[in-house]
Parts: structure tokens; C-alpha cells; sequence
């Protein structure tokens, strides 16, 4: 492809994904039934991705997908009731002219995607079929299941959305939170998925992390946000993406923080990142989200990690300790404090704050692979060289991840060597 | 998170297999479709397959002359890989579920295992 067309190519993916959930919201709206609705903007979607980068995108996208994707319920819809001689239904289908939707429908349909009957998988397709107007292929490498997989995944939860007999509207404002926060979680939770590896088969790999901040975005501009969180999951989304190019080297291998070159990092992301989350803090009440974001821009606006404002990371570990409490969140704080006072400090707090999880039969924390690599981490720093290599070869036994694997293994092998 | 759940067999596992009438190997044959079609319609499903008898396994060796294939140790082992399931699931408590839906748990011959992911993991 040469480069005239593959911008043209990337342009129509774009304004297609941009129109998506709008266009499935007037329909929605016009037609009532959800789930046949999405199906003919599937196919909409589908056409337009194979008539747009030749034709050119059309003036308005959304009027465009919302007359293709009507013509086909309403085909689907004629056929449906020639079956079952009912012709009456279709002939009051004819389109009227699109309206315009109205960012709550947009906001609607977001929330309609995290139904509490759906499970987190389901959730997760949904969303991106849905609201990301990614096709079923996309998202299946996205993913990184069979294309069958998340086609079972959409139907079902499609089915499972109309057995509950939800109807289109705004969730009641009781309800609206809780599915607010949900959808937040699952954004989160595409974005994190998306941490793409740049070697081999990876490559073919649908950027998940792109369209989650794409997404997040979206819902940021759908309404006001009254808890900041879903500013400060932007804010976060940004300020994490702004060091991806760093995150891995060419062969695909982790760089940890520490040794990232940081004038790979993003800028543009940083500042809007820094920006949101500043602007947050200062309006909304506190969230685990936003201070997440803070811990990931006081990284990001240190020149290295001895510049890093520590005692600053501390504190803020400290507050989200006491507002979404968790091992993870335990043991960034000991790396902090390892970082004020020391590591031997750090390696005190790692065995008080294990003691506390047997106590209290916390098994996640003493089990998790990242337990061990920071135990790891400040063994090393503190030069007890043995010990560190037996815990990074421990953190890499546990590990899930291959790349973080190879890592940890790499450095208990370079341990081990020095005598 | 993907699981691949191994299903194995051992000689009391498959003596009680074997003293089942057809009607009865046929049910169970049932049975472990039926948890097919539930893993495929809910998405979970990656694939499944059941492994042809042990006999048919072949041992692969390569050394500087080249690959040689020969029969054996196999006959020796007395717990045998007997078919899988690939899952794609929410939670590792989810995989020990379906996992404990085989009648081979009951002869404790299911292994669940936690499938590595290849992205790029974080900066912590």
C-alpha cells in the first residue's frame, strides 16, 4: 500500500469509529431493538470500511452509516415478516430524516455496555463492537481469541441485554453511578490489555490502548463528571500511554522505569495528561482514578528516577491506600518509601506489610510475582546480590507475562554470575 | 485470562470407563459436549480436543545425525494426557469450575494452568 492510500485508509477508520456509536444511537432510538440494530450497523460498518478509503469519506459519516445500516434492519425486518406475513410492520418503517442525537443517547448507549447481567468479557466486546465500532475481527485480534469467540461473546450478551427487558433510555440516576464506575473499569481494563508487544505476530495486533483512550475521551466530552473519575481515567490513560515507546526495547523486551530513555516520552500526552489531572484535583472530590493519575504524572514530569519527587509518590500511595485499599497499591508504596529512606526501610515495610497479609489470609499479595520482583529490587539495591537473584528467579517463576518473565530471568541469571 | 485445562486419565480412571456399558460411555460422551456447547455459547470456549489412544504417540528426538522418532517411553506412564480444553475466562476461579465439572476430578487427574500472556506488561 503506498502512502497516499494507507492515509486514506486510516482517515476512513477513523471518521467510521468516530460516527459509530452516534449513528447506532439514532437507530437505536428510531427502532427500539437493540440487538438487531447492532447487527445491521455491523454490516453498515463493514461496508464502509470497504467503500470509504476508496471513495473517500463522505461529508457526514453518521448520516451516511445511519442510512445504510437503516436500510438493512429494515430489509432484515421485510424478511422477517414475509416469514411471518406481517407485512403491516415494515411498511411503517421508512426511514425519516436522521436527527440529531444527543450526547446523553451517546452516554446511554456507553452505559448499556456495561449492563450488570453481562460479565467482564462481554462486557469488554460489547463496548468495542458497540460503542468502539471495531468489527468482530478487529476486536478478536485485539484480543487475541478466535474471531468465533467474541461473535459467541456479542451474541450472548446481546441476548442477555434483551431478556433483561432493558429498554434504551438513560439508566435512573441511582443506577447510573454504579454503571458509571463499571464502565470506567472496563475501559481501564481494554486500555491495559492493549500494552502491545512492537516484535512478530504482535505486530497484526489491533491497538487496544488507542482505542480505549479514543473511548475514554469520548465519554469524557458525553457529560459533566461530577466524581472527576472518568477525567482523572483520562488523565491516567494518558499519562501511562505517554512512555510506551520506551516501555520496550526493539526486541520486544521490557525496559523498567528506571532505565527507560525518557526522551521517548511523549510530551503532547504528558502535558494533556498533567493538565486534566491538575485541573481535576482541584474541582471534583478525590478518587482512586485521579490520584493514580498524579502518582503517573509526578513519573512522568521527573527528568530520571533520581529526580523523581518520592516523598511526593509517597504520599499520594498513602491516600489511595485509604481510598481503594489493595496489595498493588501496598507495594507501590513501599517502593516509595524505599526510595525516601532507603531500601532496607522498604525491605522492613515488605515484611510487615507480608506479615499483615498472613494474618489476614491475604494470599494475593505474598503469592504475586510482583511481591517477589520488589523484594528483588531491594535486595539488589541493598547489595545483597544472592538473595536477589534467588527472588528474581522466584518473581519469574510466577509471572504470567512472557516478556516480564524473560526479564525477571535475565536478571536473576546477571545476579548470579557476580561472585 | 486463558486456561488450558488438561484432562487425564490412570488406570483405575480408565477401568471405570472401560466397565461402562455403550449406553453409559455414550452419556458421558454426551456429557462433555454438553459442556462444549455451554463454553462455546458463552465465548469462553477456545478449543477443545480429545488425543488419540497413547499407542499413536510418537517420542521425537533431534541430534547432529537428525530427527529420530521412536515409540516409546509411553507405555510406562501410568497417568496419560487425555484431551484438553483452552478457556478464556474471567478469573482463575471461573477455570476451576468448569475444570471441576469433568468426572475425572473426582480421580483428581485435572490440571488447570494459567496460559502466558505475550504483551509488553507494565512499568512497575
Amino acid at each position: 500500500m503506498n502512502h497516499a492510500s494507507k492515509d486514506a485508509a486510516t482517515d476512513a477508520v477513523r471518521a467510521l469509529r468516530d460516527a459509530a456509536p452516534s449513528a447506532l444511537a439514532v437507530l437505536v432510538r428510531r427502532y427500539g431493538d437493540f440487538a438487531a440494530c447492532e447487527d445491521a450497523m455491523q454490516e453498515a460498518l463493514l461496508a464502509a470500511s470497504a467503500q470509504w478509503p476508496a471513495d473517500g469519506v463522505p461529508d457526514s459519516p453518521r448520516a451516511w452509516l445511519v442510512r445504510v445500516a437503516s436500510r438493512r434492519y429494515i430489509d432484515e425486518v421485510r424478511s422477517d415478516a414475509a416469514r411471518r406475513r406481517r407485512e403491516s410492520v415494515a411498511a411503517e418503517l421508512e426511514p425519516p430524516p436522521v436527527p440529531v442525537p444527543s450526547r446523553d443517547d451517546t452516554l446511554a448507549l456507553f452505559l448499556l455496555c456495561c449492563h450488570p447481567a453481562l460479565s467482564r468479557p462481554a462486557q469488554v466486546a460489547l463496548t468495542l463492537r458497540a460503542v468502539g465500532g471495531l468489527t468482530t475481527a478487529e476486536i478478536a485480534r485485539g484480543l487475541l481469541v478466535p474471531e468465533a469467540t467474541v461473535a459467541q461473546r456479542i451474541s450472548r450478551a446481546k441476548a442477555r441485554i434483551r431478556a433483561s427487558g432493558e429498554r434504551f433510555r438513560m439508566p435512573r440516576a441511582d443506577e447510573a453511578d454504579a454503571r458509571l464506575a463499571a464502565l470506567r473499569d472496563v475501559l481501564y481494563l481494554i486500555f491495559t490489555e492493549g500494552h502491545t508487544a512492537t516484535s512478530g505476530e504482535a505486530l497484526a495486533r489491533v491497538d487496544l490502548s488507542t482505542e480505549a483512550i479514543r473511548l475514554a475521551r469520548q465519554l469524557h466530552a458525553a457529560g459533566p463528571d461530577p466524581s472527576g473519575e472518568t477525567t482523572g481515567l483520562l488523565a491516567l490513560m494518558l499519562l501511562t500511554d505517554a512512555r510506551r515507546a520506551a516501555r520496550t526495547d526493539a526486541t520486544g523486551a521490557i525496559v523498567p522505569l528506571d532505565e527507560q530513555d525518557r526522551t521517548l516520552w511523549d510530551r503532547a500526552s504528558i502535558d494533556e495528561g498533567v493538565a486534566l489531572v491538575t485541573q481535576v484535583l482541584d474541582r471534583a472530590p478525590i478518587g482512586p482514578y485521579q490520584v493514580q493519575a498524579a502518582i503517573a504524572a509526578v513519573h512522568d514530569e521527573a527528568a530520571s528516577t533520581a529526580d523523581t519527587d518520592w516523598l511526593e509518590i509517597l504520599t499520594l500511595y498513602k491516600l489511595l491506600g485509604h481510598l481503594a485499599p489493595g496489595p498493588m497499591v501496598a507495594l507501590g508504596r513501599i517502593v516509595a518509601l524505599a526510595m525516601v529512606e532507603g531500601p532496607e526501610a522498604g525491605l522492613s515495610a515488605l515484611d510487615l506489610e507480608e506479615m499483615r497479609a498472613d494474618v489476614e489470609a491475604d494470599a494475593p499479595l505474598t503469592e504475586h510475582h510482583r511481591t517477589w520482583a520488589v523484594r528483588a529490587h531491594l535486595l539488589e539495591r541493598a547489595g545483597r546480590t544472592d538473595a536477589a537473584s534467588l527472588a528474581f528467579a522466584e518473581a519469574a517463576r510466577r509471572t504470567l507475562n512472557g516478556p516480564e518473565q524473560r526479564y525477571l530471568a535475565a536478571k536473576a541469571e546477571s545476579l548470579r554470575s557476580i561472585h | 485470562m486463558k486456561y488450558f485445562i488438561q484432562i487425564y486419565s490412570n488406570p483405575s480412571s480408565r477401568q471405570a470407563w472401560e466397565s461402562f456399558s455403550a449406553e453409559e460411555q455414550a452419556s458421558g460422551y454426551e456429557y462433555y459436549q454438553r459442556i462444549s456447547d455451554e463454553l462455546a455459547a458463552s465465548g469462553e470456549l477456545i478449543a477443545d480436543e480429545a488425543l488419540a489412544d497413547v499407542s499413536l504417540a510418537k517420542h521425537v528426538t533431534r541430534t547432529a545425525d537428525g530427527v529420530t522418532v521412536g515409540d516409546g517411553p509411553f507405555a510406562e506412564t501410568k497417568e496419560l494426557l487425555a484431551g484438553f480444553y483452552l478457556v478464556d475466562c474471567e478469573s482463575e476461579a471461573r477455570a476451576i469450575q468448569i475444570a471441576g465439572r469433568f468426572p475425572e476430578a473426582e480421580y483428581g487427574l485435572i490440571e488447570v494452568r494459567p496460559v502466558l500472556e505475550m504483551s509488553g506488561g507494565s512499568d512497575l
